[in-house]
């Protein structure tokens, strides 16, 4: 068993023993090491000034993801590299993204810059075509409240186009064969880690029986896994977490399974994986997925935490019901597989049992005959919470609806199919716009959705209804761009 | 770095600099992390920190008592600050008082300061924050601008314009409309939340360094509620991570607070607000509902206009006046009203008290009058374009110039040429037809567009603000520092002093310095405000350059051999007809030759007068003005909006750097958007803000800016005015473009129902867009529209 937290720095290893589950990365980079490029802009991972890379090993490549360091407990960066701004400019060199922003005049107050930087790098460092939409995917975690953004997108695009001719900073070139090694080592280790006491601990198995152990042990212990919402327990309500499990080191937990009929997640594929993976279904499926959170959220968050936190206003969980997704639970030596619409029990309230462990999500890939639609509506386009969410699949067989799954979030305490409609879909005919009509009136009883600072309720109700209509115009073969202000995007994933 | 980013244009005429899209003196630092912020200054060992304490409980109601007891026991806790502890005046208002440091007899708003803990970490004290426990009479608060109304409460009295019979000219008019609509308010959102560090020093005097525009007014507080002399209290700021208006009043308490903290404990002490609170307690742009009624011709002519700007002040006067005069000094926007009445309430109200926010009421007032010209257009089914040209003030070169409804000829307006060059570079016409086209065909998604002007005052309406100072000195060695009185916040005005001060002396940029803002060095300033910092201050410094540049010029025509008038500053060197000398060698003899090498500078604005209780004057030095075309693209169904192109041309006169100036323009419509379709204030009846971070309160992405975003800076003549270089103020105006993004969305919905004015709010959220489409589609339920 290890009791160090390590991670990689300027080519060093180092090595944490004395480090708090609550003690954000921020707070380790400004309080403790005195490295205060690093910003604070909100504290609950919204406007990504705080925004640094961590750089790991997939498939034998380094891949940078850019992360909120203000909310990331520290010690779950175990096993990584961690690159901050002040890492990138060496020797008076500025990187080629540092630079661009400068010609382009990209900073006003300058206070966002390091965490636009910090993105726009990693956006730099991976592999793959950056157009301007991904350029607006990567910085839909960043704010800016000084210059309108023209001259940052005009910046990354700039430097991003001229990758093949730059050479970044030398001694940050010159590490990176040797990051890499030193990245395998430490992703090699089978060790356990565990800081603390019984008492007070922060515990990152490695193995399953471990995890189910320490689980079974401390029933009461906060379970961890990409610290998106916990990170803000203890940023902004001061909790004290006395005992972390934390899920991200656990093997095969992160694994992404696909046969013929699905594609099966493990509980820690980050939401940004889950994306990619899931996003192959269908264009709907992707852009839902895009539309979580920024891309430092995505990174960190998790498909598992995203459903095993109940929000009601999560914006996977009604897509993957009407997906029929189904879930993994294991408790001690007990594993059982909940459909996950059955997983939402009440408001704040799910199908698990202390102690027990969301493990897998499968989700069927949609069959012969099968469309998928599915309707973000939010204030803001991009990394906003969901008014609602609208998902719709539609099992149709000589242009009639054989069978309809529809399920919402935002329109009740939890997310929750729309079982009126759907019945009420079944006979009717693609063909005959008056034929739906009783599904989009019984959809108006489905629910009874509250009023709050995102919507009231009538206007949830009223664009439920829209929403659906949309779906079936659509499905019956309107092209989105007469539906939709941003057509969908026909080419499946990314 | 400015020279290898973009190439000197070096000329003999010692304009080197001036004009030149040089970067942000900040910029290598900006996007290396190096730039220190308040927060990223090594901390004096043994500092302490400072967290506010409040009551999460109540909004209004008196404080029978407060128990701190496990706030002090807290461990790391220090000390616990009240009201008892304060030995001056336990008010931090920047006008009439009303805003205690720490609230004591009762709670005015939710979020209100009553006290603050001092502490050995950030941790401890915010910990220890929360530990208090409040006996409140909790009594039911006003909050919104219809409580005030019902309450009859105000904060100041009613103010008011009078032009003309407003009433006769309306009801004479051949039509008639009447409405009221609400304006939203807007939190500020600078991306560093407010901020101060206070150390004491030798004798008492306690040094403070805060991320605040008015470091006098930090100062001149401090002094008060220490019972100190103002010169036992210097404030200094470097650069603020964003202001927009947010720290020009109420980035005081803080610094205050931190200044107390340093007082009483003897040791440094560091006050950094959380984003939450910050939102929490300190006030934002104000929401009006606005009333009024118009009268116009068939051609779309107001005849006159009765406008009511119902303003929520919040609990105190704040900078409430100043802001809502500005309101109506704006309701005509570029538009020549033959009658008016433009009338205010100042409503109090229990919520946190609103305050400045970039165009200081102005925005407000000129929704109202885009607003009137859309009305009008709608009615009479006139394109909205034409409707605007009809009202628009005439031009400088026209024959007669038209009269505000404060008494100010308009005599340098240029939007009658503007907006015909923005029509014809925005194919504004073509677009109509084709957007025209597509809305009779497409079921739900509507597409619109408009094409607004603005015409924005410059000057403080305080005429005493019109002022500004300066301190530059020349070293021994030839390099140059300048102090000024203003600050830097992002908007650039560090950089373009620099650029100023360096073609004084023909100088590279490299050779000048410019020292963190401090009322030591520079005292009795104005705020950082009113798009004036480059106006007034640059003018300062360039009156402190110049008089030392006639010191030298002296010497230097001595060792040149000649005469005073052929000597030339440019390039570094002191050329004379025939030979030259480098400026070091100039300024090193100057020092021998016992010449003071430092000069103070001193601007007031000449030729503005406001006469406020006469409601007459010509209280503006000139007019900034610009215009806005943009195109939307609306899903009447679910409400979501996309701004698919948009054009502006601004006037920034000569401009003193175009990249700069092009980033105020776009930044400031961008924000300005933000503040009229996503950025919704939200309280709940108890007077709660229910939108107080990131996740709830939206401005704009990266993804809200138009992917066709033409911008350009108008070439169509100088200022009148005697600005400095003859520049243009630029900070705010702009903001005011977005209101083309709203015309729009209004255009776009008319196409449902031709004729009928859609009762949109601002801002036009998904929600408020669907709402005003259930209006349009189902008059009998719809109480708004015309009258």
């Amino acid at each position: 068993m290890r009791e160090a937290i390590r991670y990689l720095s300027r080519g060093r290893l180092v090595e944490l023993r004395d480090v708090a589950p609550t003690e954000m990365l921020l707070d380790h980079l400004r309080l403790r090491l005195g490295r205060t490029g690093t910003k604070e802009g909100c504290g609950e991972g919204d406007c990504g000034a705080c925004t640094v890379a961590l750089g790991r090993l997939e498939d034998g490549r380094m891949v940078y993801e850019p992360i909120c360091a203000c909310i990331r407990p520290t010690a779950t960066i175990d096993g990584c590299e961690l690159v901050t701004i002040e890492d990138l400019a060496a020797e008076g060199a500025l990187h080629p993204i540092q630079e661009a922003l400068v010609r382009h005049h990209g900073a006003q107050c300058g206070f966002c810059t390091p965490g636009i930087v910090m993105s726009l790098f990693t956006l730099w460092a991976n592999e793959g075509e950056v157009d301007r939409e991904a350029v607006l995917d990567r910085l839909a975690g960043n704010l800016c409240r000084c210059t309108g953004y023209r001259p940052i997108v005009d910046a990354a695009l700039e430097a991003c186009d001229a990758r093949a001719d730059a050479r970044p900073p030398v001694p940050f070139a010159a590490r990176a064969g040797a990051s890499a090694e030193a990245l395998a080592a430490l992703a090699a280790d089978d060790d356990d880690l565990f800081l603390g006491d019984e008492t007070r601990f922060f515990a990152a198995p490695r193995r399953m029986e471990t995890l189910l152990a320490l689980a079974g042990a401390f029933p009461d212990a906060t379970l961890l896994a990409g610290a998106t919402d916990v990170g803000l327990w203890v940023t902004k309500q001061g909790r004290d977490l006395a005992r972390v499990i934390h899920l991200g080191r656990v093997e095969g937990l992160d694994a992404i399974e696909e046969d013929g009929d699905a594609i099966t997640l493990g509980a820690t594929v980050s939401l940004e994986r889950a994306g990619h993976a899931l996003g192959r279904l269908d264009p709907d499926v992707a852009e839902v997925f895009r539309r979580i959170g920024g891309a430092q959220v995505r990174a960190s968050g998790t498909i598992g935490g995203n459903i095993a936190n109940g929000s009601p206003i999560g914006d996977t969980p009604p897509m993957l019901i009407a997906l029929d997704a189904s879930l993994e639970l294991v408790g001690g030596d007990r594993v059982r597989h909940v459909a996950l619409e059955d997983f939402f029990l009440d408001y704040g309230r799910q199908d698990r049992a202390p102690g027990e462990i969301l493990t897998r999500i499968r989700v069927p890939r949609l069959g012969p005959g099968q469309a998928f639609r599915a309707y973000k509506i939010a204030k803001r386009h991009d990394q906003d919470i969901s008014t609602l969410l609208a998902a719709i699949r539609l099992t149709i067989a000589d242009r009639r609806i054989v069978e309809a799954r529809i399920a919402f979030g935002g329109m009740a305490g939890t997310p929750r199919r729309a079982l009126g409609a759907e019945a009420a879909l079944v006979g009717a005919s693609l063909d005959e716009a008056a034929s739906w009509r009783a599904a989009l009136e019984d959809l108006r009883a489905d629910f009874t959705p509250l009023s709050d600072l995102r919507g009231a309720a009538d206007y949830r109700t009223e664009v439920s209804v829209a929403l659906l209509g949309k779906a079936l115009a659509e499905i019956a073969g309107t092209e989105s761009g007469k539906t939709r202000i941003r057509p969908r995007r026909e080419e499946a994933g990314r | 770095m400015s020279e290898t980013v973009a190439p000197a244009i070096a000329t003999a005429q010692g304009q080197a600099q001036v004009g030149r899209p040089v970067v942000h003196e900040s910029s290598l630092r900006h996007v290396t992390g190096s730039a220190p912020y308040i927060d990223d200054l090594r901390e004096p060992a043994g500092t302490l920190h400072v967290a506010p304490g409040w009551c999460r409980e109540a909004a209004r109601g008196r404080i029978r008592a407060v128990d701190l007891a496990a706030v002090r026991a807290h461990p790391g806790v220090v000390a616990v600050l009240t009201a008892a502890d304060v030995p001056g005046i336990n008010d931090c208002s920047p006008s009439v008082g009303g805003d205690p440091v720490f609230a004591d007899e009762s709670i005015r708003f939710h979020g209100q300061v009553v006290f603050a803990v001092v502490a050995e970490t950030r941790a401890s004290a915010r910990a220890a924050a929360r530990l208090a426990r409040f006996d409140v009479e909790v009594e039911r608060p006003a909050v919104t601008v219809a409580d005030a109304v019902d309450r009859d409460s105000d904060v100041l009295p009613p103010y008011e314009f009078v032009k003309g019979d407003a009433e006769a000219a309306i009801a004479a008019a051949p039509h008639r409309l009447a409405e009221s609509v609400f304006v939203g308010g807007q939190e500020h959102f600078y991306l560093e939340t407010q901020i101060a560090f206070a150390e004491p020093l030798d004798g008492g005097e306690i040094r403070i360094v805060s991320s605040t525009q008015h470091p006098t007014e930090v100062s001149h507080v401090a002094a008060r509620v220490l019972a100190l002399p103002e010169a036992m209290t210097p404030c200094e700021c470097r650069r603020m991570g964003g202001g927009f208006g947010g720290k020009e009043s109420q980035a005081t308490q803080w610094a205050v607070i931190a200044a107390l903290a340093a007082r009483l404990t003897g040791r440094p002490a560091k006050l950094r607000l959380d984003r939450d609170d910050d939102m929490i307690m300190t006030g934002k742009r104000h929401d009006m509902r606005v009333d009024w009624r118009a009268g116009f011709d068939d051609a779309g002519r107001v005849a006159a206009v009765d406008v009511c700007f119902l303003a929520r002040c919040g609990h105190s006067a704040d900078l409430s006046q100043g802001v809502v005069d500005r309101t109506l000094f704006h309701a005509d926007n570029a538009y020549d009203y033959p009658a008016a009445a433009v009338r205010s309430r100042r409503l109090l109200t229990d919520t946190v008290s609103n305050t400045a926010f970039r165009g200081f009421g102005g925005p407000q007032g000129v929704a109202f009058a885009e607003r009137l010209m859309d009305a009008i257009a709608i009615r009479l089914d006139r394109d909205p374009l034409d409707v605007r040209y009809a009202n628009l003030y005439p031009d400088h070169d026209a024959p007669t110039h038209g009269a505000t409804p404060y008494g100010q000829s308009v005599d340098d307006g240029v939007l009658g040429r503007l907006m015909r060059e923005l029509e014809r570079t925005s194919s504004y016409r073509a677009r109509v037809e084709e957007i025209d086209a597509f809305n009779l065909t497409s079921p739900f998604l509507r597409r619109g567009i408009a094409l607004t002007p603005v015409k924005f005052g410059i000057s403080f309406t305080l005429m005493h603000l019109n002022q500004a100072g300066a301190l530059v000195h020349v070293y021994a060695d030839g390099s140059v520092a300048v102090n000024h009185g203003g600050t830097e916040m992002g908007q650039g005005l560090n950089t373009k002093i620099l650029q100023i001060v360096a073609d004084v002396f023909g100088l590279p940029l490299g050779r000048v310095r410019i020292a963190a803002t401090s009322t030591a060095k520079v005292p009795n300033t104005a705020p950082t405000a009113a798009s004036s910092g480059s106006d007034l201050n640059g003018m300062a410094a360039l009156n402190a350059a110049s008089a030392i540049r006639e010191r030298l010029a002296v010497t230097a025509a001595g060792l040149l051999g000649c005469a005073v008038a052929e000597v030339r500053f440019a390039g570094g060197r002191v050329h004379g007809p025939d030979r030259s000398f480098s400026f070091a060698d100039v300024a090193r003899q100057a020092h021998l030759a016992r010449v003071s090498l430092s000069a103070t500078g001193f601007y007031a604005t000449p030729d503005i007068v406001w006469d406020r209780a006469a409601a007459h004057g010509r209280p503006f030095f000139y007019f900034a003005q610009g215009a806005a075309c943009a195109e939307v693209l609306l899903d009447t169904l679910t409400g979501e909006m996309r701004v698919v192109r948009v054009d502006l041309l601004h006037d920034v006169g000569r401009s003193l750097n175009p990249a700069i100036d092009l980033g105020q323009i776009e930044g400031a419509f961008i924000q300005g958007m933000g503040w009229l379709t996503s950025e919704e204030l939200v309280f709940d009846a108890a007077g709660r803000l229910k939108t107080h971070a990131p996740s709830t309160y939206k401005i704009p992405t990266a993804r809200d800016t138009p992917a066709d975003f033409r911008v350009r800076l108008w070439e169509g003549g100088g200022a009148a005015a005697e600005t400095v270089h003859h520049s243009k103020a630029v900070g705010e105006p702009p903001l005011m473009l977005a209101l083309s993004v709203h015309s729009a969305i209004l255009r776009a919905l008319t196409s449902l129902a031709p004729g009928r004015l859609p009762p949109l709010d601002l801002p036009a959220t998904p929600q408020a867009i669907v709402a005003a489409v259930r209006a349009l589609r189902h008059p009998a339920a719809d109480a708004g529209g015309a009258a």
